[in-house]
């Protein structure tokens, strides 16, 4: 008998709804256009290629490809007539420079192959200030990005400089009202007697400096005390306690540049180790990587700081916090007072008065860690200047513009106002840019500017502390630096790079060499700060009435920081540090309010995030389709948006993501009233981590207790795992437990990485710097969302799903009866609202006893005796079972050929972008598998320098990639069979562990586990 | 001379030719004024110490000395050559007209050479440009003009043979037939062959045979097939034609100049490098001519005029040889590239001529010989690992090797560890 069920297919049919009955009948929705084709018979007849003659055709192009084929191509080789001294073909030379670009100032090191720029790294030199972020790791590809300038433009056409210079200079001869130069900050001495040079030639010159994300109430603040204008300094490896009150002091808060001191105290040393209390608003890396982390509004967060104020230094201003909060803030006050010296105060909380209290606290405690006498000096920008500035060209006062190192059209809360004004009000505009930004398209005159690594230049990092900016490559078109062009303006004949050395000669140098200076890219000065300082606080402005609704608080990327290396598919494939989310600015909510909101985050069937859509208003303007992201931890009644992104002008149509925050950064405030609104549709992230929490998997990321780490045995925080032989319990590291045999690795080299999770930041730089020295390819937006980015070194984040990953272990070992399991993980599933975050750098483990080398079926992944597992890509015929095998999930398989590809129209399929590429290192092809290698082309040339010079390799001398990036010391490598090597010895440490010990693969990288300075 | 006397007439009259064209060249002139010298001696002073800045008959960094003794006397040449700068100090006339000539440029002070030796170089230099070369070429093109009637005979010799074995066969042809008619007519009765199986009809029925036969084709043809295919990209014997005919045999072989002393960067970097064009002109700056001898070879054997090939390294440079100055127009040189590497394959020369102490050699064959260059090795994957096999490392005086060759040379039980023992098999090792 048959059965009489009624299956259907979907919840539409079974509703019996007339299109789907429709649907049944055809099955193809729309005719195919099959009939069309072949009933066009007189077309068919009437064409002189036959069927047989096409086959013909078909068959004899074939022969004949395959036949040539077995012909080689003729090469040819290009000597140079006459090679430059320093130029061997195959050697890397090295130059020391220094990025200025308005938002990143440090003193970097240049990898030059064969004449081009290919890498950027930190300019190790005692003294160099700054390290290598990863936005300047990323610069290098800015340089060979095909939508540079490439000649100077009169009105949208391209003219010589000769002409340029001519109309340029008739054109300023008559010009009624200023001639304004708005700047990015410039503090180089010589730059700034260029422009001085250029003030004093034509009458009403004025210089207005303009940081695109402004710093001016902490310049102010500054500026008020001691008397000039700049940042205090920090060292933060002199801090024991150090107090975070909105201050995103790992990421982009003040320049940033802080977290290599702040790594170094993060260490536990002798059982000691410094302590981190974080209130902020959005989820942020320094509140990721503190022990207490607060969540609070920006309102609060002054509430906070009134009350640290006032508990430290005695002030008796009243704040207004609620009770638990209140609490917290004793807490931490108590913790301050203890430490003393050793405790610092930062802020970032943009109120004049707000700055002021955190510098009366720092000195206040005579912090150790703070600075005023060293301030840093490359931030000048002044917002009110430039709101001054906007009314002027509004009113007409404003005869020549001319913009240097800034985008203002772009980064403007009211650009397009502004730009229309300009057309309007403003006789001669002038825009220095050498990419075709906003402001470059609306400028009659676009003078076109080299890339920093093709120009001269000089900036004052830090009080006293100057850097050198040389070319490291000739321009690669036909574009000159604004310091020349001003230059021939005023009728100086000398060059820059002349005029640069003279000014350095006379002013700084002080009868040192220059070639020297110009050696080590930077040159350090006795001058520092003098002035006493004089407070004037005006406390009570900051205790206000509590705003209602949202507060929006914008903040940079790690990756985009200001926007301007939009254009960069490096950064924009960089996964976010906490949202994991690349190609994407989105605005981030905490759990509490999406749920008022009805706002949403789901996984779609092939695994990839989407979210909800909003309407965003601020001051009446209004932000329409911003994508939501629920960012556990963010406080509630905040909500966050980066700015950096939403350009289009002069971007490849791939990088054109994200919406402009810069419009609502209004009055150049990071904090502002918000009203957000759902509105219809759905967005599509490129999310790269779809695991949010730990799920109490002790096994990935070990952490416990400074307390613990201080008192108890490793055993107890740090156990190996066991498992059972013959019914007894051994450790899974001994080799009875072995299913392999092993082999002696004690002789000659044995490669190990150790990474340490108490430094590490999860800044990323090193993800950056991986994609540069291995040639790795940028896949673009839709090819991350189907989970085939290609990172070859992934920085996993987790959250807790309690306050704590301790609360999480604690809560899973409680589960008893199916039941509960299920409902309990489905639970732990979720992160807690304001979680415990870990970062942790996963790349290929180059395990010894490898899972992925025992599947291969043609043996192109194998084993090498100095630990590293090998991959030979020509030798790889594409069957991902060593993907498949491999528990760390680290290989990454090229579906398609990703250079010279015009689908991937990022950087490798044109030749300029292709200058990039390292030559040491092969650039894979489609259907082969591809992962870390340990950097094994850094590795065997570290090894034949030591051959040919006929030495032992040094200590220190092995890098990676990575390790030579990472700017805290959390990566680190070497050879462990050296028993004196940082690794040999992080190997015997008590904190050492290996990722997934259990399974008894044997990793080649090491974890030291977290150590959290938790008090109760 | 006896010949020649009783030779015929043709020989004299050239004979006579000669002298009277020898008799009008200016030559027995200034052997009269010239001092005797020995010209042979003359000649290996003079190219130990004058070649590199003078011609014979050509301006190089100096002037050309043919003639010199026209322009000076010999006792200011003595005073010159010993030590001019002394000389252009005193103020003497002719000394300044010259070191102003050439941009103040001394020579060099020769105090060791003696009036003697000085005699005979200028009886070297003296000695007229032979005539020879023209000569000489006009025979080596005569030599080819035989060869080339040689091989025309010879043609013409095989057809005539081939010729005569067709008449051959037809007259055997005709004379079987005669012969038959004949014994037709005579009635004599030639036996009928029996026709039994023919013998491909049997081979086709022996099904074993043809069985074995197929495999035996297949199997065949399967070698060849193998064969080929797989020196489809090994370019063993590449020797294509450069926009320079430059000779390794002349350079590394007749000279011996050291392969690193143009291939310089084979000592620091992976690539050995195409010498750049200024690496030339350290020696080419001088020699804008090969010698006679060796430009007569040229012609003879390979068919190249190397002045000219001279002539076009100064085109690139840009060098202009009449002034002895580079006109800053150079055009580099587009070479063919032999040695062609996959881009998978990671080859260092450094670590293979500094580290191990490889003779070049050993992969680019006997270079020394070869007038065109012409790759030697097959550069597959197979000859490398062979090597590696196969050759020790050179652990001597390197102290990078101490720990790790005693240790290891203790764990396999060898005195001497080969690169393969050492690590130099793996895939990683040159793949990445």
């Amino acid at each position: 008998m048959s059965s009489n069920k009624k299956y259907w297919k979907s919840v539409e049919e079974l509703k019996d709804s007339s299109m789907i009955e429709a649907l049944k009948q055809n099955e193809f929705s729309e005719e195919l256009p099959i009939n069309g084709f072949l009933e066009d018979e007189s077309s068919l007849e009437s064409s002189s290629t036959s069927r047989r003659d096409f086959l013909k055709y078909v068959g004899f192009s074939t022969a004949a490809a395959t036949l040539a084929a077995c012909e080689g191509p003729v090469v040819k080789s290009i000597p140079y007539v006459v090679q430059p001294e320093q130029i061997v073909p195959g050697v890397a030379n090295y130059y020391a420079t220094t990025i200025a670009d308005g938002f990143d100032f440090a003193n970097i090191l240049i990898k030059t192959r064969e004449g081009r720029p290919i890498k950027v790294e930190s300019n190790a030199l005692a003294g160099a200030t700054g390290d290598a972020n990863g936005r300047m790791h990323a610069s290098v590809l800015s340089m060979y990005d095909t939508s540079r300038l490439k000649k100077p433009h009169i009105a949208g056409k391209p003219v010589t400089w000769e002409k340029f210079d001519a109309e340029l200079a008739k054109r300023l001869g008559n010009v009624k009202g200023d001639i304004v130069l708005l700047t990015q900050s410039f503090s180089g001495p010589a730059t700034k007697k260029v422009i001085a040079e250029f003030a004093s030639k034509f009458p009403n010159v004025k210089q207005v400096s303009y940081d695109s994300v402004s710093h001016t109430t902490a310049l102010d603040a500054f500026e008020a005390t001691y008397g000039e204008r700049a940042l205090a300094g920090y060292d933060l490896e002199k801090a024991d306690v150090i107090v975070g009150v909105g201050a995103d002091f790992l990421g982009d808060w003040q320049g940033g540049g802080y977290e290599s001191g702040y790594a170094k105290g993060r260490v536990p040393k002798h059982g000691k180790m410094s302590r981190h209390i974080q209130f902020e608003s959005n989820m942020s890396l320094a509140g990721a990587n503190a022990d207490k982390r607060i969540a609070a509004t920006n309102y609060e967060l002054k509430q906070v700081l009134l009350e640290l104020y006032s508990l430290i230094t005695g002030a008796g201003v009243s704040a207004n916090l609620p009770k638990n909060l209140k609490q917290v803030v004793v807490k931490t006050a108590a913790e301050i007072k203890e430490a003393g010296s050793n405790a610092v105060v930062l802020t970032g909380v943009e109120d004049k008065n707000a700055q002021l209290i955190a510098l009366a606290i720092n000195e206040k405690l005579h912090s150790k860690a703070f600075s005023a006498k060293q301030p840093k000096t490359a931030f000048v920008g002044d917002s009110a200047k430039v709101e001054q500035l906007i009314a002027d060209v509004n009113s007409g006062k404003v005869g020549a513009l001319f913009t240097i190192g800034s985008n203002p059209v772009y980064t403007l809360p009211k650009g397009e106002a502004f730009a229309e004004s300009l057309k309007k009000n403003v006789d001669v505009v002038v825009s220095f840019s050498s990419t075709p930004d906003e402001t470059a398209s609306v400028s009659e005159f676009v003078a076109t500017t080299p890339h920093f690594l093709e120009s001269w230049g000089d900036v004052e990092l830090v009080k006293g502390k100057f850097g050198l900016t040389q070319p490291t490559i000739r321009p690669l078109f036909d574009t000159r630096q604004f310091q020349d062009t001003l230059l021939k303006l005023v009728g100086n004949p000398v060059a820059f790079d002349q005029y640069l050395k003279q000014v350095w000669s006379a002013e700084i140098l002080g009868g040192k060499s220059f070639n020297k200076a110009l050696h080590d890219g930077f040159f350090t000065t006795s001058a520092s700060v003098a002035s006493a300082p004089s407070f004037n606080i005006n406390a009570s402005s900051l205790s206000g009435a509590k705003p209602s609704g949202l507060e929006l608080v914008l903040y940079t990327k790690t990756g985009m920081g200001d926007g301007q290396q939009a254009n960069n598919p490096w950064l924009q494939e960089f996964p976010d540090p906490l949202t994991r989310t690349s190609w994407d600015n989105y605005l981030t909510v905490s759990k509490a309010d999406a749920e008022a909101l009805g706002l949403e985050n789901w996984n779609v069937a092939n695994g990839a995030l989407n979210g909800s859509l909003v309407k965003v208003t601020v001051g009446g303007v209004t932000l329409e389709n911003v994508p939501v992201y629920i960012q556990p931890g963010q406080a509630k009644g905040t909500v966050g948006l980066a700015l950096g992104y939403g350009r289009t002008e002069g971007l490849k149509e791939e990088m054109q993501v994200g919406v402009n925050a810069y419009s609502l950064y209004q009055g150049f405030g990071k904090v502002q009233n918000v009203t957000i609104e759902k509105v219809s549709g759905e967005h599509e992230f490129a999310c790269v981590q779809l695991h949010k929490t730990l799920m109490g998997r002790g096994d990935i990321v070990k952490e416990t207790t400074l307390e613990i780490f201080n008192t108890k045995d490793k055993e107890y925080y740090n156990a190996v795992p066991k498992v059972s032989l013959d019914h007894e319990e051994i450790e899974v590291t001994s080799p009875d437990a072995d299913l392999w045999e092993e082999f002696d690795r004690s002789i000659g080299h044995h490669f190990n990485l150790s990474i340490d999770l108490n430094s590490c930041t999860g800044c990323g730089t090193c993800v950056i710097a991986c994609h540069a020295e291995n040639n790795v390819p940028v896949v673009g937006k839709s090819e991350v969302r189907r989970s085939r980015d290609m990172h070859w070194l992934r920085i996993d984040r987790y959250y807790s799903s309690e306050e704590t990953f301790a609360g999480d272990v604690e809560k899973k070992e409680g589960f008893s009866g199916l039941g509960e399991n299920l409902s309990g993980f489905g639970s732990i599933e979720d992160p807690s609202e304001n979680p415990q975050v870990v970062f942790q750098p996963v790349m290929c483990q180059h395990c010894n006893h490898a899972p992925c080398e025992t599947v291969c079926p043609v043996a192109a992944t194998s084993h090498g005796r100095q630990g590293q597992n090998h991959m030979a890509y020509n030798r790889c015929v594409g069957t991902r079972y060593c993907a498949n095998n491999c528990p760390y999930k680290v290989r990454r398989f090229n579906w398609f050929l990703y250079n010279g590809n015009d689908e991937f129209d990022f950087h490798m399929n044109n030749d300029l972008g292709r200058m990039v590429v390292n030559p040491d290192v092969t650039a894979r092809s489609r259907g082969v598998m591809e992962k870390c290698s340990m950097c094994m082309q850094m590795t065997q040339k570290t090894i034949l320098d030591a051959k040919r010079e006929g030495r032992p390799v040094r200590e220190g001398e092995f890098q990676t990639a990575c390790s030579n990036a990472c700017t805290t010391g959390a990566i680190a490598f070497g050879d462990i069979n050296d028993k004196e090597s940082g690794v040999a010895k992080s190997k015997e440490s008590d904190r050492m562990y290996h990722l997934l010990e259990h399974i008894g693969v044997k990793p080649n990288v090491q974890y030291q586990l977290k150590v959290r300075n938790t008090k109760a | 001379m006896k010949k020649v006397a009783n030779g015929s007439l043709i020989q004299k009259l050239t004979l006579l030719v000669v002298t009277f064209l020898l008799s009008l060249s200016p030559v027995i002139s200034y052997a009269q004024d010239a001092p005797a010298g020995d010209a042979v001696k003359g000649k290996e002073l003079f190219n130990s110490l004058c070649a590199a800045c003078h011609k014979r008959y050509k301006k190089a960094t100096g002037p050309a000395l043919y003639g010199v003794t026209e322009r000076h006397d010999m006792e200011w040449i003595y005073k010159w050559v010993k030590n001019s700068t002394a000389l252009i100090a005193s103020g003497d006339a002719e000394a300044v007209a010259i070191y102003e000539e050439y941009n103040k440029v001394a020579m060099n002070a020769f105090p060791q050479l003696s009036n003697a030796d000085i005699d005979n170089i200028i009886a070297y230099v003296m000695e007229p440009k032979k005539v020879a070369p023209k000569a000489v070429a006009s025979a080596s093109t005569g030599t080819e003009n035989a060869g080339g009637d040689s091989s025309v005979t010879q043609n013409i010799v095989l057809g005539l043979l081939v010729l005569v074995l067709l008449l051959l066969i037809g007259v055997l042809f005709m004379v079987s037939k005669t012969l038959k008619t004949y014994a037709e007519n005579n009635g004599v009765a030639i036996p009928e062959k029996e026709k039994g199986t023919p013998i491909w009809k049997a081979f086709i029925e022996n099904q074993f045979l043809v069985l074995v036969s197929v495999v035996f084709l297949l199997l065949v043809s399967a070698y060849f097939v193998y064969g080929f295919l797989m020196q489809v990209g090994v370019d063993k014997g590449y020797e294509p034609i450069q926009p320079i005919h430059y000779s390794h045999r002349i350079h590394a072989g007749d000279n011996k100049i050291d392969c690193k002393y143009c291939h310089s960067s084979a000592r620091v970097s992976k690539h050995s490098g195409i010498p750049s064009l200024n690496v030339c002109m350290n020696c080419h700056k001088s020699i804008g001519e090969v010698a006679e001898e060796t430009q007569a070879e040229g012609l003879a054997k390979y068919g190249v005029d190397y002045n000219k090939q001279i002539q076009k390294l100064y085109k690139a440079t840009g060098w202009d040889p009449s002034k002895q100055a580079y006109t800053g127009e150079s055009s580099p040189v587009k070479w063919v590239r032999i040695h062609n590497l996959p881009d998978f394959a990671y080859f260092n020369h450094s670590q293979h001529v500094m580290v191990a102490g490889v003779q070049c050699q050993k992969c680019h064959g006997p270079v020394e010989e070869m007038e065109i260059m012409r790759q030697h090795a097959p550069l597959t994957m197979g000859w490398c690992i062979n090597c590696h096999r196969e050759t020790n490392v050179k652990v001597e005086g390197n102290a990078y090797y101490e720990k790790i060759h005693e240790e290891l040379s203790k764990k396999y039980g060898v005195d001497k560890l080969t690169a393969a023992q050492m690590g130099a098999l793996e895939c990683g090792k040159c793949h990445y």
